[in-house]
């Protein structure tokens, strides 16, 4: 008796499945999917950057779509964690049927989300994920950013050349890919052109204390610390520098970007400098048409993940019309053939590491807005 | 030997506010023998609690010991309610089940705030307003003495010695002392043991509401899952100093910061909770009950 219960119940599933399968499936528009941390510790970063795609989306979807569909974004947040994140990039492939898969800023994110839309064949960019790893999960992931070594390299080279620094300590997150990485190639550069790294030292994100390890860095003397962490904890460490009396120039990479970041830090964060994709103070055509959207669309000005975001999405939307279907390998082929695409965050050329070849500026904080100082090409 | 001293100033105002949050989780596991793992989230409550208060009456910008006071009145009272809720919802109609049942609980009690947090106050890092101005009181060597350091010490002293005067001076404390003792004989000389264990989770709600203002005075970025690591080291340092024991729980927190601090400085920096673990478990290893716990045997 039961098991005839059952054996209805699993026949009426079995007719019902295709139905559930594919509700809310619209034949006239293109489903992209974006995850990223839109709550979580690093929650700036996920918004920032999803307003960037949305802008783009938008546009084009003023503008009459691709192929004469409109484009559907569906943003699912990963609280900031990886597992988070292969979960909801699954649910984005298998029951939302996206084209192509837009994320993350954290690269230990997209590093757990790479390896899925690879087996999926889904195409994936990541707007800011700089860890060189993330784009060797297979080819069909993406990124519209430079890279971790790049990003070293820019700040040993400004450190050496524009601030004449000859000792330098590290201080890095031991625990994400992303600052492990950038210090790595910083050590590595740095050193070669002649400097010394006096002190290497680490903490872990969520960290609040990082007195120990300043305290042991000042008993070195550097002339500059590099830090390249997120923002949540650089506000912490500027102010905690400043108490300890240590008043040397503070560098780090684009994972300082945040209106956060001044919050936190206050006075403290003022006059440190970090690389990022994009300045505020760009003066590039396409680069003003965007502020001047973004503005309208959100008052408030963009930051350089929603920039990078933007560009992502405007990639793959290139690739999109480009391509001569959306199937996976189509779009693929296509996304690898974008040249000299003309971004927000400087031109877009993708290499055969499927990387994006460009250029990266140094600014300085000054209160929230961030003054440009130079740009250093690849 | 300057940096060694500003190591030591350093350890201590790290390990007084463990030791603070950990006289929470010792208090409460003295009288019901139940490790309260919601009071990492309470302390983050009180963190949000004093924010809000502080938003709301327009003092987020104007530091001053009227600000500290107001701050700390608020995150306690806060905390202490929250508590107070705590028992009597989550806690009071287990206390006859098993103490498992009463643990996972507190699990769920920790989730469940953790989560309504995020869902509520955002899981974005909020800047905790500037409670004092931070200048340098005096200097020791080249180390500077700054008004936050001498602050967090010196409230930490004064709830201890106010907790210490509660516990041993007043009819109240003799009422939880002898709960913890046993409660059946306790209820049996007139005390109202449910009464005496809302007050217990009262004031060790109240503590890491201290903690938290201490803690957002120093480190002014609060998100929801700021309990979470601060609380796992208060609760080893409660283990540590032997828990249910009240010295105990001050002892840990400041050995718990101390030996966080000299394993950066002399060690590194990298293995640094790895090591301060470490060191934690070879003094568990031959003092099992903690530093000032008594071993008893667990009657079967």
């Amino acid at each position: 008796m039961i098991i005839r219960r059952c054996l209805g119940f699993l026949v009426l599933s079995a007719v019902l499945a295709p139905q559930f399968g594919c509700t809310k499936r619209n034949k006239n528009e293109i489903v992209i999917g974006h995850y990223g941390s839109m709550t979580g510790a690093e929650a700036t970063f996920g918004k920032s950057t999803d307003d960037g795609i949305r802008l783009a989306v938008e546009e084009t979807n003023a503008a009459g779509g691709v192929k004469g569909k409109k484009i559907r974004l569906i943003t699912m947040d990963d609280q900031g964690k990886a597992e988070e994140a292969a979960a909801v990039a699954t649910r984005l492939i298998e029951q939302e049927k996206v084209t192509a898969l837009l994320g993350e800023v954290a690269s230990s994110r997209s590093l757990a989300v790479a390896p899925i839309a690879q087996k999926k064949k889904i195409p994936m960019i990541t707007p800011s994920s700089t860890n060189p790893r993330v784009t060797e999960m297979g080819d069909y992931i993406f990124r519209t950013c430079f890279i971790d070594p790049f990003q070293g390299l820019v700040m040993a080279k400004f450190a050496y050349e524009n601030l004449k620094l000859r000792k330098v300590a590290v201080l890095s997150a031991v625990n994400s890919d992303y600052s492990m990485g950038l210090s790595k190639v910083f050590v590595e550069k740095f050193t070669g052109m002649g400097g010394e790294i006096v002190a290497d030292t680490s903490y872990q994100s969520q960290d609040v204390d990082f007195k120990a390890q300043l305290t042991q860095i000042k008993s070195k003397n550097p002339e500059g610390i590099f830090i390249p962490g997120y923002y949540t904890e650089i506000g912490l460490i500027a102010r905690q520098a400043a108490e300890l009396g240590l008043k040397v120039p503070l560098m780090g990479g684009d994972g300082w970007d945040s209106p956060k970041l001044y919050e936190i830090g206050q006075e403290n964060i003022n006059g440190h400098y970090f690389s990022n994709h994009y300045s505020n103070e760009s003066t590039d055509p396409v680069a003003v048409e965007f502020m001047n959207n973004f503005k309208k669309r959100f008052n408030k000005p963009p930051d350089g993940l929603s920039a990078a975001g933007y560009d992502a999405a405007k990639v793959l939307i290139k690739a999109m019309v480009n391509a001569p279907d959306l199937s996976g390998p189509a779009l693929r082929d296509a996304i690898a053939a974008i040249k000299d695409y003309p971004g927000v965050t400087g031109s877009i050329t993708i290499n055969e590491q499927r990387n994006a070849v460009k250029s990266a500026v140094v600014v300085q904080v000054q209160g929230t807005t961030n003054k440009y100082i130079t740009t250093i090409n690849p | 030997m300057n940096d060694f001293l500003q190591h030591i100033l350093n350890g201590l105002s790290l390990g007084s506010i463990y030791a603070l949050i950990a006289l929470g989780y010792t208090m409460v596991y003295g009288i019901l023998q139940l490790i309260n793992f919601a009071h990492s989230d309470v302390y983050m409550m009180g963190a949000f609690a004093s924010y809000y208060v502080a938003m709301y009456l327009g003092i987020d910008r104007q530091p001053g010991l009227s600000t500290l006071a107001i701050l700390l009145g608020s995150a306690m009272l806060a905390c202490a309610l929250l508590g107070l809720a705590i028992e009597r919802l989550a806690y009071r109609p287990l206390r006859n089940a098993p103490k498992l049942n009463i643990l996972i609980t507190a699990i769920g009690v920790s989730l469940f705030l953790q989560y309504l947090a995020q869902a509520v106050f955002g899981a974005d890092p909020k800047v905790f307003p500037q409670v004092l101005h931070n200048e340098t009181l005096f200097t020791v060597g080249a180390v500077e003495v700054k008004t936050l350091d001498i602050a967090v010490f010196a409230v930490t002293i004064l709830a201890m010695t106010v907790l210490n005067f509660v516990i041993y001076r007043t009819k109240m404390g003799q009422a939880m002392r002898a709960v913890a003792q046993n409660m059946r004989v306790a209820a049996l000389m007139g005390v109202n043991p449910n009464r005496v264990i809302s007050i217990t989770f009262m004031i060790g709600s109240a503590l890491a509401g201290v903690g938290s203002v201490l803690v957002g005075m120093k480190y002014p970025k609060i998100d929801p899952l700021m309990g979470t690591m601060i609380g796992l080291k208060a609760f080893v340092a409660a283990v540590l100093g032997g828990i249910g024991n009240l010295p105990g729980a001050v002892l840990g927190g400041l050995l718990m910061g101390f030996s966080e601090e000299m394993v950066v400085a002399y060690w590194s920096s990298t293995y640094r909770d790895a090591l301060a673990f470490g060191i934690l478990i070879v003094i568990l290893i031959f003092k099992p009950a903690g530093l000032m716990g008594r071993s008893t045997t667990e009657k079967v």
